[in-house]
């Protein structure tokens, strides 16, 4: 279990194209107020690129954003890209413009929780805290 | 403690206003008299309804192409071209990294095989064009100037727009390619041959937009976009080539209309003031058209919510009246289900009979200005000019736009209010039907939404293949030897080499990377 002594620490990267990262910077903002080592990498990334940071800086979750309609295969790529980092037991969130009928697809590529258009930020940090067995602050 | 009523923006807000809130008569002229605070135009809407600008793309340049022509046959007479990622960020349809955005996000265009398609049969003399395209629109206005030639066209004839607005590029939409420096003399270059060989071309189109949707508030917006304008301005008038009477004309703005109904309007009145100032007296215009603020606007954007979305048909409704209210002169009304997909047919129907209520059942068009002189909104559009000012005297004083991108100022300010208001949010403290307050429980609606085509991308990938095997590769290499040679130079315009490249049938990723190899690449500040 985590203490305040060694923070959990998570990415927050958008791979792809698209730009729209406002979605991304409150949720890397929220996460580090909720006491996580935030590595936030910005917008335009490699699914390698976001692997390797992810390895090198020994982080627990990563979380994508993905607003550009693009999401099962950026998805897809960034978890075959942990794989043959050798970064099987990372966690992969989703958050971003994703349809109901699209996360399935993503549970199935490798996504431990998936946050659609108009979840709210505390149910995402609420969910991560979980999936990172970090305990709420009493 | 007691806490003030104010407004989105922050400016604290009386319970009414009086006869004292006015400001001095030459500030409040006439519609149509310098500086525009009540608008560009003597007449209003009357002598010209606002352009009803819907944005559309889709996959392919044949796909595109059916729907322009369609909307042409039913008496449409500008385009709104959106193109796909890749083509907005300078790779080429078959670059192994970008295969899942290929015609996504709007039409795929490689070479000018696929622009000839776009516009096949669509007569470029007598239509306008407006493309959202910024890293490379000097390379996509090659393309459209090359189209033209081939047809035996004067480029003189044609019309259209570019947003062509890096700055903002580099801190909220994010399809930048080159460092700020080359870039800026890149665009500088496209209003220099606008000016002389495209006339009636707008060259560029200031967008404040994107800020706004990425967090920032409307005196905000309006700040960095003036900013911004200030900055491409400087940069062509240092090169001694050009008056400001020249190219200003050429110059057009872009922004967001959210929901705080007065303020908005506001917003665009102290704008036009503001600019038309800063014409005159920073650049010494003579002429008055120079100094007129030519504004298009989206109603909808980050202002929607996710549940209960129906009700942003009622947003967008509001915010559309705001516009007009405020004077703009184009508008696009987003489709309720934005948050989730690109619109469906319907939606988007019903986004554009909004505007057209407004404009014709609403009765809000037919005097000019009809808030002109209301005590509440004369002191709103001089309090947001105080703050407009406020905020440009502080980006002036850290050594402007190209060094708050840089330094990732402009970054933190944006993501800072971004974080206030969602905390606002989340406290009730900004009210959001359906959000916050009367929430229910329901399932998000099931969205159609737009499911990309493979086999438009295999027909993309079919054809770029084809243009590189049949182009001459001899054209090809001279061309974009020209283009590198110059690029290293200082004083010579780029945009006739881009045309010669275009006429080669050189890709986009192809002068993007000699371009790159001289100027390198952006590196994007991450500030959250």
């Amino acid at each position: 279990m985590a203490t305040d002594a060694t923070p959990v620490r998570v990415l927050v990267g958008k791979p792809g194209l698209d730009g729209h990262d406002r979605g991304a910077k409150l949720v890397a903002r929220a996460l580090r107020d909720a006491g996580f080592e935030v590595i936030y990498l910005g917008i335009r990334q490699r699914p390698e690129t976001i692997a390797a940071v992810a390895v090198q800086e020994d982080v627990r979750l990563v979380g994508l954003s993905i607003l550009s309609g693009a999401h099962v295969a950026l998805t897809q790529k960034t978890a075959h890209a942990l794989r043959d980092a050798g970064a099987d037991d990372v966690l992969l969130v989703v958050g971003g413009t994703i349809p109901s009928r699209d996360v399935p697809r993503l549970e199935a590529a490798g996504a431990a929780a998936v946050f659609p258009t108009g979840t709210p930020i505390e149910a995402v940090v609420a969910r991560i805290r979980a999936l990172a067995g970090v305990e709420a602050p009493a | 403690m007691d806490h003030p009523v104010r407004s989105e923006a922050g400016i604290p807000l009386r319970p009414s206003y009086g006869p004292d809130d006015l400001p001095p008569a030459e500030s409040i002229p006439p519609p149509g008299e310098f500086p525009f605070t009540r608008g560009n135009f003597p007449e209003g809407y009357r002598g010209r309804l606002w352009t009803i600008r819907q944005y559309s793309g889709f996959g392919t340049a044949e796909e595109s192409n059916a729907r322009y022509r369609y909307l042409l046959e039913q008496g449409g007479t500008g385009l709104s071209v959106a193109l796909d990622l890749p083509t907005q960020c300078g790779y080429d349809s078959d670059h192994p990294d970008v295969e899942e955005e290929v015609g996504r996000v709007g039409v795929a265009l490689d070479t000018l095989a696929d622009v000839e398609i776009l516009f096949d049969q669509i007569p470029l003399e007598s239509i306008s064009t407006s493309f959202t395209i910024n890293g490379t629109a000097a390379i996509i206005l090659a393309f459209y100037v090359a189209a033209a030639e081939r047809r035996g066209l004067d480029p003189k004839v044609l019309r259209g727009t570019i947003q062509n607005d890096i700055l903002k590029e580099y801190v909220s939409r994010g399809t930048w390619i080159w460092p700020p420096r080359p870039s800026l003399r890149l665009i500088a270059d496209t209003i220099e041959y606008c000016a002389e060989s495209v006339p009636r071309f707008n060259a560029i189109s200031v967008a404040g937009a994107h800020f706004r949707d990425a967090g920032a508030n409307a005196a905000q917006e309006m700040a960095f976009t003036l900013m911004d304008g200030i900055t491409y301005c400087d940069e062509v008038i240092a090169r001694g080539r050009m008056t400001i009477d020249e190219f200003a004309p050429q110059v057009s703005f872009f922004f967001y209309t959210h929901g705080d109904f007065f303020e908005e309007i506001a917003k665009y009145r102290a704008g036009r003031r503001r600019w038309a100032r800063i014409v005159r007296e920073r650049y010494g215009a003579k002429d008055d058209r120079s100094c007129m603020f030519r504004v298009g606007c989206v109603a909808g954007g980050a202002s929607l919510y996710a549940p209960q979305a129906h009700n942003n048909i009622i947003r967008v409704a509001y915010e559309a009246m705001a516009s007009v209210l405020g004077g703009v002169q184009s508008m696009f009304t987003a489709a309720w289900d934005e948050p989730f997909a690109l619109p469906s047919e319907e939606s988007a129907t019903l986004a554009l009979r909004t505007q057209q209520i407004l404009a014709y059942e609403t009765g809000v068009a037919r005097v000019a200005d009809p808030l002109g002189g209301s005590y509440y909104v004369e002191a709103l559009t001089d309090e947001m000019e105080a703050r407009v000012i406020e905020i440009m005297d502080d980006l002036e004083r850290r050594g402007g736009m190209v060094q708050a991108v840089e330094e990732g100022y402009l970054h933190r300010l944006i993501a800072d209010e971004a974080f206030r208001v969602d905390r606002a949010i989340a406290s009730g403290e900004r009210p959001i039907v359906g959000v916050n307050m009367f929430t229910t429980d329901e399932e998000p609606p099931e969205v159609e939404g737009y499911e990309l085509d493979e086999e438009g991308r295999a027909r993309q990938l079919e054809r770029l293949a084809e243009v590189k095997r049949t182009r001459s590769s001899a054209e090809v290499r001279a061309a974009l030897d020209a283009l590198g040679r110059a690029a290293g130079a200082e004083d010579v315009n780029l945009m006739p080499l881009l045309v010669d490249c275009a006429k080669a049938y050189c890709t986009v990723g192809e002068m993007v990377d000699v371009l790159k190899d001289k100027w390198g690449e952006f590196q994007q500040p991450a500030v959250f």
